[in-house]
């Protein structure tokens, strides 16, 4: 394994290893998750396929939740004693840090992913199985592209006194064209669409993962010296 | 191993740092005493490369600060106010993550040897959350031995360490210095500077204010010295 990715390695070990043990953010979101559950239960009511055209808005609402959680954690455990200027005092490709910082949100916004589209089969009574491998793919593609550019405005905000109200401010107008596409895939997951109605929406969605993913190592560097 | 010409550091128009220069050479060790407030932090984060100077060079392992950052990254292992530290990891976690962010594979020998230099034998999987403050600062200090580093910057390093630790501490910057290594130990206590260091400097308003070899002073004539130059510097 190379240098760059054995940095970005041990970045996401680290990141997982801290989350695993302290679960503050896990629980937070396991609580926030029911409750939206049951909240679109009772405003729905038991037809199925009245859920069923309501689920992608309800699964990224859940998933934008659970990312801005997942960031606003990645970064508040590097604020504490100063573990910021540890990570720039590192003789490492910053760009390395990023790539983990970005693997190690994707994999925590993934497994609620997951826990979350499972609960809502089982509450909502849906047969999602058939489903699975796209929604697992458009999830895949989607949180990607969220915590790429997630974690460069993360990084920028870490240090500043509002970080919690300007992180969302700053991120979802351009995290916008990735949670259309991702909405739209997922849709079209749930509920057979026309033929090559995905491919449009595929090709925004993986278009903007790239720009945002090259960006971020590219920049990474200066935002976390700014 | 350190060289600074002119080094001023301006946060908005308030002056930090104001024209310091020094030279500290290999198998040296410079001890920087001062108020709060007088820039011995910001002159060790300025040589650490976390701060741009404002005016003036640096150069740290014979890379300059400005144009070679990581490059002086590479040479130098720092110890600040803060451990750098995180909660959740035990001491060995950190330490490996830390060996592994310079690109080196921390064995758990070398890992429990340096804890065990800090006097935390046996402590590797302890959670750092549930050590005591002075314990987590020697875990900062086994991280910065790990590094084996050419320059040490301590800032405070021994704040919060028992007499034992204290003198573990001592005892590895005299053999650092052996080794031909160059360290800038900031302190508040004239004892410490006078044990560890070859030369003290004195900084107050942000200017050197005094500067003494070691062989010139006992600790009555440097608490003289301290006086006068933060006195008049102020």
């Amino acid at each position: 394994m190379s240098a760059f990715l054995r940095t970005a390695w041990a970045v996401l070990r680290k990141d997982l290893a801290i989350e695993r043990r302290a679960k503050e953010g896990a629980n937070a979101l396991g609580f926030f998750a029911i409750l939206l559950l049951f909240l679109f239960y009772f405003a729905l009511g038991p037809d199925r396929e009245r859920i069923r055209t309501a689920l992608p808005g309800l699964f990224w609402l859940a998933f934008i939740l659970a990312g801005l959680l997942g960031l606003g954690r990645a970064f508040a455990l590097e604020r504490e004693n100063d573990c910021l200027d540890g990570l720039i005092l590192a003789p490492a490709d910053k760009g390395a840090i990023y790539l983990g910082k970005v693997g190690g949100t994707t994999v925590l916004m993934l497994a609620m992913e997951v826990a979350f589209i499972v609960a809502s089969g089982v509450l909502y009574n849906l047969d999602l199985w058939a489903a699975v491998p796209d929604l697992f793919l458009v999830a895949l593609a989607g949180t990607v592209g969220f915590a790429a550019v997630g974690t460069l405005f993360a990084a920028m905000t870490a240090r500043l006194r509002a970080r919690e109200v300007l992180l969302p401010v700053l991120l979802l107008p351009l995290a916008v064209p990735v949670l259309l596409a991702a909405v739209k895939l997922t849709e079209l997951a749930l509920v057979a669409g026309p033929a090559g109605a995905a491919g449009p929406w595929w090709r925004l969605l993986l278009g903007f993962d790239v720009v945002f993913v090259v960006t971020g190592l590219l920049t990474f560097e200066f935002v976390l010296e700014a | 191993m350190i060289e600074a010409s002119g080094l001023t550091k301006l946060y908005g128009l308030q002056p930090a740092l104001r024209g310091v220069s020094l030279h500290v050479a290999a198998g040296e060790i410079l001890a920087v005493l001062g108020h709060n407030g007088s820039g011995k932090t910001t002159l060790v984060r300025l040589l650490a490369t976390l701060v741009r100077p404002t005016a003036g060079t640096a150069r740290v392992g014979g890379h300059d600060v400005v144009t070679a950052p990581e490059a002086v990254r590479r040479a130098i292992a720092v110890v600040g106010h803060t451990t750098q530290l995180y909660d959740d990891l035990t001491a060995a976690e950190n330490l490996a993550f830390a060996e592994a962010l310079a690109g080196r594979r921390a064995a758990r020998d070398r890992v429990e040897s340096a804890l065990a230099r800090v006097g935390l034998d046996g402590q590797g999987r302890t959670p750092v959350r549930e050590l005591s403050s002075g314990m987590r600062r020697r875990v900062a200090l086994a991280r910065a031995i790990l590094r084996e580093p050419r320059v040490l910057l301590l800032d405070e390093a021994f704040s919060g360490l028992d007499q034992d630790s204290t003198k573990r501490l001592e005892d590895h910057l005299h053999v650092f210095r052996a080794g031909g290594g160059a360290a800038l130990v900031v302190t508040h206590s004239l004892g410490r500077a006078l044990a560890v260091a070859d030369r003290v400097t004195i900084l107050a308003g942000g200017r050197i204010a005094g500067v003494a070899t070691r062989a010139e002073l006992s600790e009555t004539a440097l608490r003289q010295l301290y006086l006068e130059a933060t006195e008049t510097g102020a």
